[in-house]
């Protein structure tokens, strides 16, 4: 039985559309088996709520009088980016303050923005004929400046890596505190809720696909940077490390302090944490057999965080419903896991988005293009002019 | 039985005397010693869990006040803004003793207090800052 996304569409308007989280369809499939599921269900929300870095949004304030090129712009501190036009910034989620160091940063800036608090604006310029004005300092909120939209150029990575650390110091990481010696690990996925672990090789997700982003209705609207789809992959389609990734667009305006939230590690610092929820239509028996993974059926490769190199050894493999107990084995020892990434919160964005599609405010898209399924992620090599 | 967590201060005269012996031996108490830092002829601070039957314990504080030692309740605890908290689990991993962790059915964190030994190693890894010591 094979689906359109038009057809999908259509049962949403009547209200007739069968919706699942990606947890529920588990049993569901467990129970009905795959050909049914396939008949029965329609759509499956998928979600995630972690820390990504790679994210920052777009301002207009528009002009003051007299106006103003804006050269150098400051919000909280926070240095922007202006090599834009006159009144056009992006602020940077990972930027930290010029006055308070680790501890406030971009992503910050953003979440105060979208809570509906104040954010001060300062901003400099070398004054032109038809832009006078040298500086400026004054107050916005989002309901204030004329634009802002939330595009972050690399989110919901498909499937990450567990951080764990084999010296003998505490070391901070983008991956948390990590204790010495072995004695914790740390993981960053919503495994088997994740995006793009329902839809391993991006039959449904892709360029134009409209979804939840921070509270607001978002959209795909690139190949997110290091996009890496030849990861190795499982028989089922799942990538054991860094694979997919996608960039993301959505009204900051509409977004809630709620599913954008800033995050400071210590010793690290700034990162956002940002929610997504991707609708996965049931368009045939083939799309239920990915969207049947488990925890335990998506594996991740251990890392020595402490190897502060680009390639840093591995201590194998472990699957997510392991991660979830708490301990996993390393070289025959427990050590203790935690993750990043809030469970509890993505399974709430996934039961949002179930609502608002049984509720016909959220319809399914028919993707614009494809992501890419062929190509790796470059490094950076270092040379000189003459080595080049 | 009774359980009470104290923090001993130890002035430098006091930081010789055998007091845990004399808790075991003279006051029956069983005790747990959850935090220590004393260094000889220098003030010391044990934050530690007594366990007995009521009267023996007061009789315990009592003459650990007059042997010199200062006893305070320990009133200090770890607190969760769970308006803050989103749940993603960091300070579960860093938490030796295992007071802090996540529900296996909701995935939100939990607290036992019971467990804490106010190591404060989840203050700092907290990146919305949503846990503090309650003083």
């Amino acid at each position: 039985m094979e689906k359109t996304i038009e057809e999908i569409n259509q049962k949403i308007k009547k209200g007739t559309a069968v919706i699942l989280n990606a947890e529920e369809i588990i049993g569901y499939v467990k129970e009905k088996g795959v050909k049914a599921t396939a008949k029965d269900v329609d759509v499956v929300t998928t979600a995630t709520f972690g820390p990504m870095c790679s994210s920052g949004a777009f301002i207009n304030f528009g002009h003051s009088d007299p106006p103003i090129k804006m050269g150098k712009v400051w919000l909280n501190d926070v240095p922007a980016y202006a090599g834009i036009a006159a009144v056009d910034i992006y602020i940077g989620a990972t930027e930290p303050s010029e006055t308070r160091g680790l501890d406030y940063g971009g992503a910050h800036v953003i979440e105060d923005l979208i809570a509906g608090r104040s954010v001060k604006l300062k901003a400099t310029a070398p004054g032109t004929d038809c832009y006078p004005r040298k500086e400026i300092e004054t107050y916005v909120t989002k309901d204030t400046i004329n634009q802002a939209y939330l595009f972050n150029p690399r989110n919901a990575y498909q499937n990450y890596a567990v951080a764990t650390n084999s010296s003998n110091r505490t070391i901070y990481t983008y991956m948390g505190k990590l204790l010495p010696k072995f004695t914790n690990a740390t993981f960053s996925s919503a495994g088997q809720l994740s995006p793009l672990l329902n839809d391993p090789y991006y039959r449904t997700i892709g360029i134009g696909t409209r979804i939840f982003l921070g509270g607001a209705d978002g959209y795909i609207s690139w190949v997110g940077t290091q996009h890496n789809p030849s990861k190795e992959r499982l028989a089922n389609g799942t990538p054991t490390g860094l694979a997919g990734t996608l960039a993301v667009i959505g009204d900051l305006k509409e977004m809630s302090a709620r599913y954008i939230r800033a995050a400071a590690f210590k010793k690290y610092g700034i990162s956002m944490f940002v929610g997504i929820g991707i609708p996965i239509p049931v368009i045939d028996e083939e799309m239920v057999e990915f969207l049947k993974i488990r925890d335990e059926d998506i594996q991740v490769e251990i890392f020595d965080y402490s190897v502060q190199r680009r390639n840093k050894p591995s201590y194998g493999k472990v699957n997510y419903k392991e991660l979830r107990s708490g301990t996993i084995k390393i070289n025959n020892r427990s050590v203790r896991t935690g993750p990043i990434s809030s469970y509890a919160r993505a399974m709430e964005i996934a039961d949002l988005l179930k609502d608002k599609i049984s509720s016909g405010k959220f319809y399914l898209t028919d993707m614009v293009q494809p992501l890419p399924l062929n190509g790796e992620c470059r490094s950076l090599e270092v040379l000189s002019q003459e080595e080049f | 039985m009774k359980k009470k967590k104290l923090i001993l201060s130890f002035p430098e005269k006091t930081v010789t005397s055998p007091v845990t012996y004399m808790l075991v031996k003279e006051f029956d108490l069983e005790f747990n010693i959850l935090r220590a830092e004393i260094t000889p002829d220098v003030e010391g601070k044990m934050h530690i869990e007594l366990r007995g039957n009521d009267e023996k314990i007061n009789k315990a504080i009592k003459y650990l006040e007059d042997t010199g030692v200062s006893v305070q309740e320990a009133a200090k605890d770890i607190l969760i803004d769970k308006d803050s908290c989103v749940d993603c689990g960091e300070c579960t991993s860093v938490c030796i003793p295992q007071a802090l962790s996540l529900d296996s059915k909701t995935g939100k964190l939990l607290f036992d207090k019971d467990k804490c030994i106010l190591c404060k190693s989840c203050l700092d890894s907290c990146p919305v800052k949503a846990i503090k010591l309650n003083i």
